[in-house]
């Protein structure tokens, strides 16, 4: 050691050595994680974590979900006009916050990627004591969030998630999910496509190159085989894909009538451009008009997708021109506060946010497992989709489904797809163990530490 | 003392007491105050920092020393992953056989993809990396969904089998743990209005880098260390003296990989969950930003960049208006307005933007990157500090970097 340069001198170690003394005689608690519950809220305040994203290919949803969130902040604060507060039928939230504790919240970039949405989540519960986080554009990111969420005793209450595994073989005790799933999206999809093309038809698949895209093709597959149609062809295309021409031609030269477009977000403007583009909708093949089937629709997709959406079947969680009560009222205080009606997106995650204050009024407590009991087999209606049941066997919400339609003659740029109808809820149960969502289970509730 | 010059030594102290004390370094901000959003002392940040210094340290390895600039590093932190979270699944939660299984398997891939890839050189050399990059990420992403889960991530399950390990099925999830000692765990520390957290997980991460940060320092200074220099300054002449290149390189190649997946493992030790998007190119990207933001060729640099990148990424990335708000609400209505309607841009969502802002700056400026910045401050003090520092001053000269 008689080496040392002065960048590291005697002097310098008897400073630090005095001030480390100073440090160590001062009074200090070492304390192992004082709480009941993971980040027990203690003041007048409780943190919700917002995990949405900001940036990437989902960033318009991510933006719409985030504007939900602050208005269901204001509205669980008593501002606002309390839009589905007052349609909910649970009369538990009074507008004071939750438990009395003002609402405050942090929020994060998803960055539609899982390491990145992990990161950003585990930030909000470790540095800002987040109790609840809730988000998310795309299922893979739902899955990975969910499963931190599990691990650390946090609820996780799904965004914008569609795919089965969610609450299928990736369920877990402290997620839930309010969106419908693939399995859903099939079952209400197929009787108006049987009624609206007929049931000898053959079908052709493009289907997004992830687990969205299988358990989507998968479900619209096997409802659609069911009644009568017959699948002439599946391809895998990459979810970088923007081009799709090369996909197209051989849907051209095979014997196919229907297209089915499982894609989703830019996917699935790109592709149904393309296939508009190639003369689908003039083509007739086997004596009947070719037609265009897209399982997954949202507003923000119609409208990058302009004109081709017309026509156009799909399915969808909620929407917009809905004349329900509690549809009515988060549409009036949604528009009045930012101008333009919500996505479903938007609807999705305001109801989430609502759900967990009102499941934790009523459990009279934060902790995730008091939660996770006032949630389980809780019904509600006023949301917007009718009576509908959080099932205790998955934690998924099953509620009505609708069938929607590119509008012909839009009025508005919002005004992009009509209700064909509404498929009613016992259409789209399916049992917990059914294979297209089997596997996994939900496990113990976690509390954290 | 460990073969070190005392220069080295001194770098290495350093490292040494800003990874121990880094839980007060990074949280000088009372809890509550307005600054507490910029403090970075939780955990998942602090192991994201050390494993991301690494990662850089192997990827200095290579391209600080001969100049093959890869653009493919994230696949082998990648494969080092999905290896590690396998083990975990199959053998048991103690991270070590993880953590070791991790190198292992990003080494041999490494060795795979450098034969190939080094081939060529220069720009061509680049591309057959990134060719490789996003051939894996495509595989991981769809491909190869039963072993990777695809775009999900993989996972750990209940149902797993984790053959090591006897725990009563509770229904909960283990957590990852080193001999029992559980990597989330850790203790808290309240002096007075701050709070500063312990984390196991964070000390296994930062012991770890010591001992790689020490590897990359005699890597540096050995005889192997001189040849990679040789062949960064001129192949050609080595080859005409009689040396071949590509076993150096090759190992070079392999050891940085190593590094990589050494990285990956302690990630998903610290976060048992694999996703593809860390194979893709713009992570492979982000290992190049940080060893150029932080100083190419330098021993510190590395680690210094990829703390400030996080940094950004995590930090930055939280403020949003309502945090601005709270900042200017002693300005009146207007000026408030005014103040984070400018802002606005460079915060939230535009963390990329000021991250790209701050390096445009540097390179123009800084070449040698936050490190030569430290030594231009440096320089600028002695010369201010006395007129008998001319010899100080030279002997700076003459050891540049590092």
């Amino acid at each position: 050691m008689a080496k040392f340069n002065p960048g590291f001198s005697r002097r310098g170690l008897l400073k630090a050595s005095a001030v480390a003394g100073v440090g160590l005689a001062a009074p200090t608690i070492f304390s192992s994680k004082s709480y009941a519950y993971m980040n027990e809220p203690k003041g007048g305040t409780v943190t919700l974590g917002f995990n949405v994203p900001q940036s990437g290919p989902y960033a318009d949803e991510g933006a719409d979900e985030l504007r939900a969130y602050e208005l269901a902040v204001e509205h669980l604060n008593g501002g606002g006009d309390g839009g589905m507060m007052n349609t909910f039928s649970s009369k538990a939230l009074k507008g004071n916050g939750i438990l009395g504790k003002k609402v405050e919240y942090v929020t994060g970039d998803t960055q539609t990627k899982s390491d990145a949405a992990r990161a950003s989540a585990k930030s909000m519960i470790e540095k800002d004591g987040a109790i609840m986080i809730t988000g998310g554009s795309s299922s893979g990111v739902a899955v990975a969030v969910q499963g931190l969420c599990q691990e650390a005793g946090v609820i996780f209450m799904a965004g914008l998630t569609h795919s089965n595994d969610t609450t299928g073989k990736d369920k877990k005790a402290n997620g839930f999910r309010h969106f419908f799933n693939s399995y859903m999206s099939g079952a209400a999809l197929a009787p108006v496509l049987g009624k609206a093309y007929g049931t000898d038809r053959k079908a052709y698949h493009l289907t997004a190159d992830y687990n969205w895209g299988y358990t989507t093709e998968e479900a619209v597959r096997s409802s659609t085989e069911a009644m009568g149609w017959e699948t002439v062809g599946a391809v895998k295309t990459p979810l970088a894909q923007t081009d799709f021409s090369s996909y197209i031609t051989p849907v051209l030269q095979s014997d196919a009538d229907v297209l089915v477009l499982n894609h989703y977000g830019g996917n699935m403007v790109n592709s149904l451009t393309n296939a508009v583009q190639f003369g689908l909708r003039d083509r007739v093949a086997n004596g009947k008009n070719f037609e265009i089937v897209v399982p997954l629709y949202s507003r923000l997709m119609a409208k990058g997708a302009g004109a081709n959406v017309k026509g156009i079947f799909g399915s969808t969680n909620w929407h917009w021109s809905l004349t329900d009560e509690g549809s009515k009222a988060f549409v009036k205080s949604f528009g009045t506060k930012y101008g333009f009606p919500p996505s479903q997106a938007a609807h999705t995650c305001y109801v989430q946010a609502l759900l967990y204050a009102d499941a934790v009024e009523r459990a009279g407590s934060f902790n995730p497992c008091a939660v996770v009991e006032a949630l389980e087999g809780f019904e509600f209606d006023g949301m917007g989709n009718g009576p509908t049941l959080y099932r205790a066997d998955d934690h998924q919400c099953f509620k009505d489904v609708l069938v929607v339609k590119g509008k012909e003659n839009p009025t508005s740029e919002f005004d992009l797809l009509e209700i064909v109808e509404v498929t009613p809820v016992a259409q789209v149960t399916y049992a917990p163990d059914h294979p297209q969502v089997a596997g996994g289970s939900l496990g113990k509730c976690n509390p954290g530490s | 003392m460990l073969g070190l010059n005392s220069k080295d030594k001194t770098l290495f102290l350093i490292v040494l007491a800003l990874t121990m004390f880094a839980p007060f370094l990074l949280n000088p901000f009372p809890e509550g105050s307005e600054l507490a959003q910029f403090n970075a002392g939780y955990p998942d940040l602090m192991q994201r920092f050390v494993i991301f210094g690494i990662f850089a340290i192997g990827f200095n390895i290579l391209f600080g020393l001969t100049g093959y600039l890869s653009f493919g590093h994230a696949a082998f932190l990648g494969v080092g992953s999905y290896a590690g979270v396998w083990m975990l699944k199959l053998l048991t939660m103690n991270v070590v056989p993880a953590i070791i299984v991790s190198v292992i398997f990003a080494g041999l891939f490494s060795a795979v993809v450098g034969y190939i890839s080094l081939r060529r050189s220069g720009i061509y050399f680049s591309i057959l990396t990134l060719a490789f990059a996003q051939m894996s990420f495509a595989l991981a992403y769809s491909v190869l969904t039963p072993i990777t889960n695809g775009e999900t991530g993989l996972q750990l399950a209940l149902n797993d089998p984790r053959i090591l390990d006897f725990d009563a099925a509770d229904g909960s999830l283990p957590a990852t743990n080193f001999f029992g000692i559980e990597m989330r765990d850790g203790f808290e520390l309240a002096l007075g209005p701050w709070l500063f957290t312990f984390n196991f997980g964070y000390y296994l991460c930062a012991v770890v880098m010591l001992i790689a940060f020490y590897i990359s320092i005699r890597i540096f200074r050995s005889p192997f260390g001189l040849m990679l220099r040789a062949l960064k300054t001129n192949q050609q002449r080595m080859r005409f003296t009689g040396k071949n290149p590509k076993p150096h390189t090759l190992a070079a190649f392999i050891i940085s990989g190593m590094y990589a997946g050494l990285a990956g493992g302690l990630m998903v030790a610290m976060d048992p969950l694999a996703g593809a998007e860390r194979m893709q190119w713009t992570a492979s990207g982000e290992v190049v930003l940080m060893t150029i933001l932080g100083g190419a060729g330098t021993l510190i640099g590395p680690v210094l960049g990829a703390g400030v990148i996080k940094y950004f990424e995590n930090i930055f990335s939280k403020i949003n208006d309502n945090v601005l708000y709270n900042w200017f609400s002693f300005l009146p209505d207007g000026m408030q307005d005014a103040f984070v309607f400018m802002i606005h841009p460079f915060i939230g969502k535009g963390w990329h933007l000021t991250l790209g802002i701050m390096f445009m700056l540097v390179v123009i400026f800084l070449p040698g990157g936050v490190v030569e910045g430290g030594q231009r401050l440096k320089r600028l003090f002695r010369r201010r500090g006395g007129s008998d520092s001319a010899g100080g001053a030279s002997s700076a000269k003459v050891h540049p970097a590092e």
